[in-house]
């Protein structure tokens, strides 16, 4: 084999691996992903999908938590200020949980307008707002709030 | 005043990081030997006044001076001294100050222990290393000061985050920071070698261990931060491919590369220019992991309070680091000679696939963990990145890697004849069918199909490295004191090779089982209830209030019992920081070699139906999860014996090393002490 | 071909340059979210507005501008229904029990949802006055919530922070602020 050959060699294995991770890769974005919506985001669009997992975020409601009695589900909404989405989850929820801060579920739009969650994200931290809350408080004008009744 | 003498170290630090930056560069470039001559004093000097530094903030801690505001702010009289002590590095600035810390260590080792270095070559990595001491102490003054003063000072301090008061997480960040730091040698060695143009197997001898080292080093930190996660949150799960994690896996999968490249570098002065963009990659990421945790661009869900202005420096550090490193590699690299060329089927070929799947492994989980920040800078929304992603593109990338390492480490140099491997590995081969038969019979459906699989991967790992020692040392071919004699006189690297190749199989056999197999029930619990998890029965006795010295809570009592034999108690708790306002769950956990056994305690609430209150609870058996954390131990270990290879040795003369190269692989040699 | 090839070798730093012009966008936007803060105010340097607003319940004491004299004060804009202004509460509390004066606006809010916040979260205000018109807050030139003022002995507005106040910005601004003012 001279050198040249030798080299090629290389490169198709190299160009190999490089493909088959690139298919790989692109295959996963396809459905492996997972979008973020806001309240106001699944009041008003039509097109989230109903099939797959989503996360939704925003400030636990003041007075919406319902701890479970006999069963193991929680219930709560999650607002943006503008519009809310009832949430409910089975499980344990975790320990930095409470009502009137930053959380973001991950999980399913039902078709009745509820959401199931198979995830309950709260920070480490209880100070930290989570960005995406941040945003989308902030889209639905709710973080500055900008004198709307002037 | 203590904390102002550790704020002037700082300084003076700085200062002598710029020289140590500089003037030996200079020198070397210059031809002056005095100039040259800077290096070590400077390094030592570097030393001295950040380990002041450290031990002034070290002493704020533990003397509880709430006058530092850095103190004030992550410390707290009632905490226990270990976490007063591990306060120092539990919050940015401090951590900062441990990673400058390290990296002087680093060089003082360089400056010590590197005589048998060529002078220029030793000035140049020194310098290297100085000017990005310059880069973090500046960092470090500018903007996260630590020794910023408050006044008035508070009575008490705001307390560390109680989900970081664990032993496990304590020492997670120093030999996490030992890893990245560990991986700026070989970063300044590849600068240093592209500056003089030269790169030889001499160079790849002296690399090879600073990258091992950090590699050991950042084995047992990713370990250790995986563990607290599994115990400390509660969720049973030791890996969420968090940005977090990533950023520590990312340079811990080009390290492995690099380490492995740096040895066809050695043996064969081939894939230099490769190796050196591996040197600087390593590090890079573990600057990239930096400040992807620090500046609040990604999301996580153990961030430290970001801050964007520090973002930007840490940015600025990023482009200037890596981008001058990269932009001298693109200058320079063209330059440098590939020795020898090699065949398709040798060690080489082996080494070269593995670090095509490595580094090809780590750009996915690097894409993966940035994809939500490129989407949207592209306005395609908000996304996240979770674990699925990452095992359908990761995994299947892994596979091959893993499948090749025993055979590529039965390959000769040069050209190896594949057959006569296979034909060595037929045990190991048959070995990892049964073991996939078995399993598949067990479990008994097709998700499981994959599992048995990766149990054939262990299988196959661990009875191959086993085999390849078996082999060297001649067992049941001859007797056995001469087997004994061969497997002394073995080199240390084969040994560490073949420790950490069935290390990583113990692993993969203990993320197999705990994540197809694992069992998870979550229920109310009132006591005197009782529940059978994987055979196991555990009845919940109730739970009690607690006080511990800065928290109190509930602790649940569990009895377990298998088979109507009592096994053991397990004593979950939900506890309570009055100072940090903050709550914690501390899993109680059984760990046996099958498997583990994992309570948790969570909300109490009425129950009518019983008459009292009941508890939900999660219990999980968790199988064989304890072999991932032996695995990755084992995996370190490995590399600590190869570490220890006569080859290896810091500073070892030429002519020893001209002889240890001489008896290479296969020849046994004597072993000094 | 030797060309081609040493261009290749300037792949990784271009991809490295592009990577960074992707995070320097995303701290900019990061940093926008922070820079309302600085607005400056029309007022500062001017003496606080003056005005008279009745307690949060009609039995409660009112916030009068008068008593933002004689020392260092803080007036912090704020209503129940602003999550910032929950975000922000415990580095007021923290304030208050190191001896600062605060005086709150309890900005378009029910008297119920008020008194609710502060029995949850606690009340670190010597007084709250209720805006329920949201006129005074006008008057103050309040453009988001919470929004604070740091008022200095001779009544004088002397800063101004538009959001939430962060542990930061108390060691950064806040307290090193009152402490010059209080001289």
């Amino acid at each position: 084999m001279t050198r040249k050959q030798r080299r090629m060699n290389f490169i198709v294995l190299g160009l190999l691996t490089l493909g088959v991770a690139a298919a790989l890769v692109l295959t996963a974005l396809e459905d492996k992903i997972v979008f973020f919506y806001s309240p106001t985001d699944v009041a008003t669009k039509k097109h989230i999908p109903t099939n797959q997992q989503v996360r939704v975020g925003g400030l636990v409601k003041q007075g919406s938590w319902k701890k479970p009695t006999n069963d193991l589900t929680h219930r709560f909404t999650v607002t943006d200020l503008r519009h809310d989405i009832p949430i409910s989850y089975k499980g344990i929820i975790p320990d930095i949980f409470r009502e009137g801060q930053g959380v973001v579920v991950l999980g399913k739009l039902q078709a009745n307008g509820n959401f199931q969650a198979d995830e309950v994200l709260a920070k480490h931290d209880e100070k930290y707002m989570p960005p995406e809350v941040a945003e989308a408080l902030k889209k639905s004008g709710m973080w500055k709030h900008t004198e709307d009744a002037k | 005043m203590i904390a102002e003498i550790g704020q002037f170290a700082l300084i003076l630090a700085l200062v002598i990081a710029i020289i140590q930056g500089t003037i030996p560069l200079a020198g070397a470039a210059l031809n002056r030997a005095q100039w040259v001559a800077v290096a070590r004093p400077a390094a030592r000097g570097q030393f001295l006044f950040v380990i002041i530094a450290f031990c002034c903030l070290t002493h704020a801690y533990v003397t509880s001076d709430f006058s530092v505001a850095n103190v004030a702010q992550n410390s707290h009289t009632l905490k226990p001294l270990l976490y007063k002590v591990s306060g120092v590095w539990g919050n940015h600035e401090g951590s900062m100050v441990l990673w400058v810390a390290i990296l002087a260590l680093f060089g003082l080792a360089v400056a010590e222990f590197g005589t048998g270095l060529p002078p220029t070559l030793r000035a140049r990595v020194l310098s290297i290393q100085g000017l990005i001491g310059v880069a973090f102490l500046a960092f470090i003054l500018f903007t996260s000061n630590p020794f910023l003063r408050l006044d008035p000072a508070p009575l008490e301090g705001n307390g560390l985050n109680p989900i970081l008061q664990d032993p496990g997480l304590a020492f997670h960040p120093p030999f996490l920071y030992l890893g990245y730091v560990g991986f700026s040698m070989a970063f300044s060695f590849a600068v240093a070698a592209l500056i003089e143009g030269r790169v030889d197997p001499a160079w790849a001898r002296w690399v090879r261990p600073w990258t091992l080292a950090a590699w050991c080093a950042l084995t047992v930190g990713i370990a250790l931060g995986s563990w607290w996660a599994y115990y400390e949150l509660g969720w049973g799960g030791w890996w969420f491919w968090d940005p977090v994690e990533n950023a520590s896996f990312i340079p811990w999968l080009i390290g492995t590369a690099l380490l492995h490249s740096a040895v066809v570098v050695e043996k064969r002065d081939a894939l230099k220019s490769w190796t050196i963009l591996l040197a600087i990659l390593a590090f890079s990421m573990s600057l990239l992991g930096t400040f992807l945790v620090r500046s609040g661009v990604l999301t996580s869900v153990h961030a430290f309070a970001s801050d964007p202005e520090r973002g930007v420096f840490i940015l600025g550090l990023l482009v200037f680091v890596i981008g001058g490193s990269l932009t001298l590699y693109a200058i320079r690299a063209p330059q440098l000679k590939g020795g020898g060329l090699f065949a398709p089927i040798s060690r080489e070929g082996a080494l070269v696939l593995n670090n095509l799947l490595l580094t090809t492994g780590a750009a996915v989980v690097l894409l993966g963990t940035l994809y939500p920040l490129i989407l949207d800078a592209f306005g395609g929304g908000k996304v996240s990145v979770g674990p699925p992603f990452f095992n359908a593109t990761f995994v299947p990338l892994m596979v091959p890697v893993m499948l090749a390492a025993i055979v590529g480490a039965m390959l000769s140099w040069k050209r190896a004849d594949i057959g006569a491997v296979f034909g060595r590995l037929k045990i190991a081969f048959y070995i990892a069918l049964i073991a996939i038969g078995v399993t598949a019979w067990f479990a008994g459906n097709l998700k499981d199909v994959l599992a048995a699989g990766g149990i054939g991967i262990a299988a196959w790992m661990i009875v191959g490295s086993a085999l390849e020692i078996a082999e060297r040392v001649a067992l049941f071919k001859g007797p056995l004191s001469s087997s004994w004699r061969r497997a002394v006189g073995l080199p240390r690297s084969a040994w560490g090779m073949a420790i950490a190749h069935g290390a990583v199989g113990i692993m993969v056999a203990g993320i197999t089982a705990s994540s197809a197999w694992r069992v998870e029930k979550i229920q109310l619990m009132a006591p005197g209830d009782i529940i059978t998890v994987s055979g196991y029965s555990l009845k919940f006795e109730g739970a009690k209030p607690i006080k511990g010295p800065n928290y109190h809570g509930e602790r649940g009592l569990f009895t377990v019992t298998k088979n109507g034999k009592a096994v053991t108690t397990l004593t979950p708790e939900k506890r309570e920081y009055p100072a940090e306002r903050s709550q914690t769950t501390e899993a109680g956990i059984l760990t046996m070699v099958s498997g583990d056994l994992y309570a948790v305690l969570g909300d109490k609430s009425k129950n009518p139906a019983k008459g009292g209150a009941s508890w939900s609870t999660r219990i999980y058996f968790n199988p064989l999860v304890a072999w991932i954390w032996v695995g990755a131990i084992l995996m370190a270990g490995g590399g600590l014996v190869s570490l220890t290879d006569r080859r290896h040795r810091i500073g070892a003369p030429k002519t020893a090393r001209k002889a240890a190269k001489k008896s290479d692989d296969i020849k046994p040699e004597p072993v000094s002490a | 071909m030797t060309a081609k090839l040493r261009l290749s070798y300037y792949l990784p730093v271009i991809i490295v340059l592009l990577l960074a012009a992707i995070f320097w966008s995303y701290l900019g936007e990061i940093k926008d979210g922070k820079s309302i803060q600085d607005l400056p105010s029309a007022l500062i340097d001017k003496p606080a507005p003056v005005f008279k607003l009745p307690g949060i319940e009609t039995t409660d004491k009112g916030f009068d501008s008068a008593v933002l004299k004689g020392k260092v004060t803080l007036v912090n804009v704020w209503a129940s229904w602003c999550a910032p202004c929950r975000i922000e509460h415990p580095r007021m509390m923290q304030l208050a029990r190191e001896g600062v004066a605060i005086y709150g606006i309890n900005y378009k809010d029910t008297p119920e949802a008020a008194k609710g916040f502060l029995a949850e979260l606690g009340n670190p205000y010597k007084t709250v006055g209720a805006d329920r018109t949201g006129k005074v807050s006008i008057d103050w030139g309040v453009y988001g919530y919470p929004e604070t003022f740091v008022i200095d002995p001779k009544g004088r507005i002397r800063y101004r922070h538009v959001g939430p106040i962060m542990a930061q910005d108390l060691t950064d601004k806040i307290r090193p602020l009152i402490k010059a003012l209080s001289k």
